[in-house]
C-alpha cells in the first residue's frame, strides 16, 4: 500500500485519433482510450482501485460507471468529475490522491467527449424579446446581454485575454497570433492522431473567417471527439512490476489543480493567469525543476491569443516578454523550449475532457522515446497545461525513467 | 405612428416609460452605473452577491462608477449565437479601476477604428420597446471627443 510521500508514475497511457468518429459513441471512445492504457501498462480492470471519470458535455450519465460496464465492474470507487476544460487533469489528479494517500496503489484517469460538428459553445442565442420587460437573474437584465454587454462567446474572451496582454506590454498584433497558430498547424503535421494534420501559412489563416478578432477559425481549438486515458502507479508498487514496466513508466514529479484567486477584473473578464501562475509554481517547487529544464511543453492553446500569455504565466519567459520569446522561435520544435508539439488545441484537437489527459500522453511519449517523426529528442523533462474557465488550472511535471 | 397599431405607445408615453437593461445602469439625466461595494474590503460588483469573493464580507453598498475610461482588452465579434446581430465590438473598460463589461458603441467596429487604450465614455441606447410601451435602455462606451 502506498503512503503519503509515495511518488507516482505513469504506468500506461494512451490517446484515441481525435477527429470525426461518426460510428462511435462516447462509451466506444472511453472504451478505446481505457484499454489501450491498460494495455500498454500490462494491467487490468482488476489491478485498479479507483477511476477518475470525466466528461462534459454527454449529460447527466455517470461515464465512469458505463465504462465499467463495458471493461469490468470491479466495485471499485468512481468519481466522476466536470471542470470544464481542466476536466481531463481534474480526472487524473483524483487517480493520483488515491494512490498518494495510500487508498489503493493503482489508479485509472479517463477523459472522453463527442465534439465533433459542434459549433460555438458559449454565448446564447438570442430568442425574440419578451412581451413585457421583466428584470431577471443576478444582473436583474430585462433581456438577453450576450452581445449586448460584451460577449460570452470562448473565441472572444479569450481574444480580450490575448489583448490586455498586448496592452500592458505591447508588441502583440494579429499577425503575431497568427504567427503562433501556424507554428502549431505545422507541428500537427508529423502528429497522425490530430484532427487536422494540414499545415497553414500565415496568409491563409489571417485571410480564413474570423470568429472574434483577433482570432480566426484556425486559431481557435478544434472541436472534434476524442478520448485519452491513464494508469497511475505507486512507486512502491511500481518497483514489484516488471523491468519493462519500469523503464516505460514516467514519473509525474508534479500534479497540481488551482482554482482563480479574487482580482479586481477577473470579475469582468476570466482571469486565467493569476491561476495558472500559481500553479506553475506549486508544481516546479514541487518537482524541483525550473522552466529552463523543461525539453517541451503542451500548454492550453484553447485559442491563439491564449498560447502567447501562457508562455509567460508558466514562466518559460521573463515576465511581460512573450512576444520577443515566441518570435525568437524558442517555441517552434527545435526552438529552446518547443510548445505544443502535438499540433495544440488548435490542430490536434480539443475534446474538451479529453485533452487534460491527451497532453500528458503527448510527452510522455517524448520521455519515453516513443513518438516517432515528431520526437523532441533526449526529452527528460516535461509539462503539461489546461485551464478551464469558472476557472481551474491543471498542471503537470513529468520525467522520464531513469531504470 | 399610426393609431391603429394598438401595441405602439403615443410618444409622451415612450419617453416617459424606461427600464434599463440591468439594474446596475441607472437612467436619467445623467445615466451611469452603479456596483455592489463589499463594505468590508471596497471590492466591487456588478451582479447580486451571496458575500464578497475577496474577503467573504456579507454587506454591500452601492458605489457610482466613474463614467469615462479606457479600453484595456477588446475583440470584434463576428461570428455569433443565431439573432445576435454582428459585427459589434466587445470589451473591458478601466473606468479609474474599476473593470467593467460593455460593448464599443458609435464606433466603426474594425481595428483601425478601435484601438488599446482609447478614452471613452458611457453612452445610452434603445433596446426596444415592449408591449406595453416600456423602452429598454442599454448601454455602451462611445469614443471620448469623437
Amino acid at each position: 500500500m502506498a503512503s503519503a510521500s509515495e511518488e507516482l508514475w505513469i504506468l500506461g497511457i494512451h490517446m484515441t485519433k481525435f477527429g470525426k468518429h461518426p460510428d462511435l459513441d462516447t462509451v466506444d471512445l472511453a472504451s478505446q482510450a481505457v484499454s489501450g492504457a491498460l494495455a500498454d501498462g500490462g494491467v487490468t480492470m482488476k489491478d485498479i482501485g479507483v477511476i477518475g471519470a470525466g466528461n462534459l458535455m454527454g449529460g447527466a450519465m455517470p461515464i465512469g460507471q458505463m465504462l465499467q460496464k463495458q471493461l469490468g465492474q470491479t466495485g471499485v470507487p468512481v468519481y466522476n468529475v466536470s471542470n470544464a476544460c481542466a476536466t481531463g487533469a481534474t480526472a487524473l489528479r483524483v487517480a493520483a490522491m488515491a494512490v498518494k494517500a495510500g487508498e489503493c496503489d493503482m489508479g485509472l484517469a479517463f477523459g472522453v467527449e463527442k465534439l465533433a460538428g459542434a459549433g460555438l459553445l458559449a454565448g446564447g442565442s438570442r430568442k425574440s424579446d419578451s412581451d413585457a420587460w421583466t428584470p431577471s437573474g443576478r444582473y436583474g437584465a430585462v433581456a438577453a446581454v450576450d452581445g449586448r454587454i460584451g460577449t460570452e462567446i470562448m473565441p472572444g474572451v479569450f481574444a480580450q485575454i490575448g489583448m490586455e496582454y498586448g496592452h500592458k506590454y505591447g508588441g502583440t498584433s494579429f499577425e503575431l497570433f497568427a504567427r503562433i497558430s501556424e507554428k502549431n498547424h505545422k507541428h500537427s503535421t508529423l502528429n497522425p492522431l490530430a484532427a487536422y494534420t494540414k499545415a497553414m501559412t500565415v496568409e491563409e489563416i489571417m485571410g480564413d473567417v474570423m470568429i472574434a478578432y483577433p482570432n480566426t477559425r484556425p486559431m481557435c481549438s478544434a472541436n472534434c471527439d476524442g478520448a485519452a486515458a491513464a494508469v497511475v502507479v505507486s512507486g512502491s508498487k511500481l518497483k514489484t512490476l516488471s523491468l519493462e514496466q519500469q523503464k516505460r513508466a514516467v514519473k509525474i514529479s508534479a500534479s497540481v489543480l488551482t482554482t482563480d484567486p479574487w482580482q479586481e477584473a477577473c470579475q469582468v473578464l476570466p482571469d486565467v493567469n493569476t491561476l495558472t501562475r500559481n500553479a506553475a509554481a506549486q508544481a516546479y517547487e514541487a518537482a524541483g525543476v525550473g522552466p529552463s529544464d523543461l525539453d517541451l511543453v503542451e500548454l492550453h492553446d484553447c485559442f491563439a491569443t491564449a498560447e502567447l500569455v501562457h508562455y509567460d504565466n508558466l514562466g518559460l519567459c521573463e515576465p511581460g516578454g512573450a512576444v520577443d520569446f515566441f518570435t525568437s522561435g524558442a517555441t517552434w520544435r527545435d526552438g529552446s523550449t518547443p510548445v505544443n508539439v502535438s499540433g495544440g488545441l488548435e490542430s490536434k484537437g480539443h475534446p474538451i475532457a479529453a485533452t487534460g489527459i491527451a497532453n500528458v500522453w503527448e510527452v510522455a511519449t517524448h520521455l519515453r522515446g516513443e513518438a516517432g517523426d515528431r520526437q523532441i529528442e533526449g526529452a527528460k523533462v516535461a509539462l503539461t497545461h489546461v485551464i478551464g474557465l469558472g476557472s481551474a488550472c491543471g498542471v503537470h511535471i513529468l520525467e522520464k525513467s531513469a531504470a | 405612428m399610426t393609431v391603429e397599431d394598438p401595441f405602439r405607445p403615443e410618444v409622451g408615453e415612450m419617453m416617459a416609460k424606461q427600464i434599463p437593461l440591468v439594474d446596475y445602469l441607472v437612467l436619467g439625466d445623467d445615466p451611469h452605473l452603479v456596483a455592489n461595494q463589499c463594505t468590508s474590503c471596497g471590492a466591487r460588483y456588478f451582479d447580486r452577491r451571496n458575500g464578497c469573493a475577496a474577503c467573504a464580507g456579507t454587506t454591500f453598498t452601492k458605489a457610482d462608477v466613474p463614467t469615462t475610461g479606457e479600453v484595456r482588452a477588446f475583440t470584434i465579434v463576428t461570428f455569433a449565437a443565431p439573432g445576435i446581430p454582428v459585427p459589434y465590438v466587445a470589451a473591458v473598460v478601466d473606468c479609474d479601476g474599476t473593470s467593467v463589461r460593455a460593448n464599443l458603441i458609435n464606433v466603426e467596429p474594425d481595428p483601425e477604428h478601435v484601438t488599446l487604450g482609447m478614452k471613452v465614455r458611457l453612452a445610452t441606447e434603445t433596446i426596444g420597446t415592449d408591449q406595453h410601451g416600456t423602452e429598454a435602455v442599454g448601454f455602451g462606451f462611445e469614443p471620448l471627443g469623437g
